[in-house]
């Protein structure tokens, strides 16, 4: 019963805290714009208006299923692990080389690119959680600064390793054609990605929730010194689950290169790491809404570019709408003194149930 | 190999350590006070962020540069009093509330200046002010110290001038004590009496001064103006440089100095043209090690508690 409250006002947390930020973007909107009805019809409609648009959602939420399944692993077993932004940046490189240099036939170049940038994602994301084990240095600290080691040395393999002096801009060579991954329908630019990441979601959402190992970082995330008391090997699964996070997300940014770039054109670190993070706090780390929480953040994203195309509202309205909403999600009191009423009249009405 | 040396060995060099350490300095001690009150805050970046673009906005509408400073540091401060009402008063995850801010500084400030402008790179076309340099008189006419130490912008000065603030203020005062106080254990700190939630409000509110400071700067001494995202880390490295400095802040300043170290070689590198991507890890990689080394002697304390429980037993015996 009070579980059932519990996950209920959860849901009913996110979806206030989702309301809050969108009516405060309004509010923003209608200062700074000259047509902000316009503008909003463009938010909220204009990414259904046609399909290409609807197609650019499914394409921009394609990263996030698997950044989103990373980060509720990582984040399950309490590490705050930044490194998703980084492992997601290398597995798109790794993948980058492994498509310009290798000769493999259809079919097995692209999953060869995938296990590259699955292999480097997951050292990634293992970097921090040795620190935090071995030398008890912070995850957050360590993972951010690696993020920036992990730029570096992406940008070193571009720059050095796989330039295509040809292009006129910092990128790589094209892509051998083996290596595409297909388009799924012809109209939009969604690709086989998507089967790809649906997939992880489910594989996630059984080895976090239905396997031993799942069950076991979810104690070590809920009370470390419990799950140490009650024998449970905490380095270990620590190291483990930081593990497949990151190369869950580094397996992400090689399905990203591969389904919807040509060549490696990345100047800067894509975000889609730390958008993970969103993703993953609205899906109260459960793979399973991983999916419904990232099409919500592309569709954000979509409307508003449409707006920044169609109005004089900057695109940067996103981040003022993200920050809100993570706020309000990670906040414990907010709400809390109406789940607690709702707790209280729950156990008082079973209690007189009992009693009669 | 030669004219590497020559180019680190030089005044030119061990001037542009300061000049670029100057905002991790003040960044390392609004971490320090905001630590030292039992906080674990890495929103610095959105505040410094916030603050460069106040000071630039201030500056610019008014031509005025106190008024520029305040406003920069008004926005710096909201930012930290954000972070407080949301931590402190509803019981948000610290790290994720940072994340948030951090986000909202690089993007809000974006929004901001161009509602304001029009543009999203830099604020070049306002006409903002900048803080002057100072040329210290007598020391500027000493052969090599003078060129390495005068002639800094007015907030390098500051910055070590915050250093020995913040020593007094920690150590040497009641507010000091109190925020140490609650900072290691808060229950003992209210059964004195001490008001644990202002006391913490109170050391966020001088942490985002402090890292404001080093926000403008950025937009006002280190280059004339804003742009998107300058920070790029510093914030997090101030955070790193606390880290390793163990909250003592002659250290953190020393710890701050050696990252900025870090990124005065990389520039070296880059105008020397050779392949810059590794030294511009540099920085980074020593704060990755310098947060390891805290964790070693972290346990070098822990074995110290040790010895001290042995011999403790064996006198009562």
């Amino acid at each position: 019963m009070i579980n059932k409250i519990e996950n209920q006002f959860k849901f009913i947390r996110i979806a206030i805290s989702i309301s809050i930020a969108l009516l405060l973007a309004f509010l923003i909107i209608s200062f700074v714009s000259k047509d902000p009805l316009f503008a909003m019809y463009n938010l909220i409609i204009g990414p259904f208006e046609n399909i290409r648009r609807v197609g650019n959602i499914v394409e921009l939420m394609i990263p996030l299923l698997f950044t989103g399944v990373g980060v509720s692993i990582m984040y399950s077993a309490g590490q705050i692990n930044m490194a998703s932004e980084g492992a997601f940046f290398l597995g798109g490189v790794a993948a980058a080389y492994v498509s310009v240099t290798f000769l493999l036939p259809y079919g097995i170049h692209p999953v060869v690119a995938m296990i590259a940038g699955g292999l480097i994602g997951g050292l990634i994301g293992l970097i921090p959680a040795i620190l935090f084990v071995k030398f008890k240095a912070l995850p957050v600290v360590s993972s951010l600064m690696l993020n920036y080691i992990s730029y570096f040395l992406g940008m070193y393999v571009i720059h050095y390793i796989i330039f295509d002096p040809e292009t006129g801009y910092l990128s790589s060579f094209l892509y051998k054609e083996t290596a595409i991954l297909p388009k799924l329908f012809s109209v939009t630019r969604i690709h086989w990605g998507l089967v790809i990441g649906l997939i992880v979601v489910v594989l996630g959402y059984l080895f976090l929730k239905k396997s031993k190992w799942g069950y076991a970082i979810r104690m070590i995330g809920m009370n470390p010194n419990f799950a140490q008391y009650s024998g449970i090997n905490v380095g270990f699964y620590i190291l483990l689950c930081q593990l497949i996070g990151g190369a869950i997300a580094g397996i992400g940014g090689a399905v990203e290169q591969l389904g919807m770039y040509s060549r490696f054109q990345y100047q800067k670190l894509s975000g889609h790491g730390f958008d993970g993070v969103l993703v993953a706090i609205l899906a109260n780390y459960n793979p399973k809404f991983v999916p419904l929480a990232a099409f919500f953040i592309a569709y954000v994203r979509v409307g508003a570019d449409v707006m920044a195309r169609n109005s004089d509202v900057p695109i940067e309205i996103v981040s003022i709408i993200q920050a809100v909403i993570i706020v309000f999600v990670a906040s414990e009191r907010f709400l809390a003194g109406w789940k607690h009423r709702k707790i209280v009249k729950a156990s008082q009405e079973r209690f007189a149930s009992e009693e009669a | 190999m030669d004219v590497i040396f020559k180019s680190i060995f030089s005044t030119v060099f061990f001037y542009t350590i300061l000049r670029v350490a100057t905002p991790l300095i003040f960044v390392s001690m609004a971490a320090l006070i905001v630590r030292k009150g039992g906080i674990m805050c890495i929103a610095f970046e959105g505040m410094m962020l916030f603050a460069a673009l106040g000071g630039v906005i201030g500056s610019a509408l008014t031509q005025n540069l106190f008024v520029g400073l305040l406003l920069g540091t008004i926005f710096g401060v909201t930012i930290a009093m954000i972070f407080a009402y949301f931590v402190l008063v509803l019981q948000s995850n610290n790290v994720l509330t940072g994340l948030a801010l951090n986000i909202l500084g690089s993007g809000g400030t974006v929004f901001l200046l161009f509602a304001l402008t029009g543009e999203k790179g830099t604020s070049s076309s306002l006409r903002s002010l900048q803080v002057p340099h100072w040329n210290i008189p007598i020391i500027k006419d000493i052969p090599i110290l003078g060129e390495i130490i005068s002639g800094h912008n007015l907030f390098t000065y500051l910055a070590f001038l915050t250093v020995i603030l913040v020593y007094i203020l920690v150590y040497k005062t009641r507010l000091g004590l109190r925020i140490r106080s609650v900072g290691e254990n808060p229950q003992a700190a209210e059964s004195v009496g001490i008001k644990v939630i202002r006391t913490k409000v109170i050391s966020l509110l001088i942490g985002g001064l402090i890292a404001s400071f080093g926000g403008m700067y950025m937009s006002m001494g280190y280059l004339p103006f804003f742009t998107r995202d300058m920070m790029s880390g510093r914030g997090f490295i101030g955070i790193a440089a606390q880290n390793l400095g163990g909250g003592i802040p002659l250290n953190t300043m020393l710890s701050a100095m050696l990252f900025g170290s870090a990124e005065a070689v990389s520039n070296v590198f880059q105008s020397l043209r050779l392949p810059s991507e590794f030294v511009q890890m540099l920085p980074y990689i020593v704060t990755i090690v310098g947060l390891i080394s805290i964790g070693g002697v972290k346990k070098e304390s822990k074995s110290k508690i040790k010895r001290i429980k042995e011999i403790k037993e064996s006198t009562h015996e």
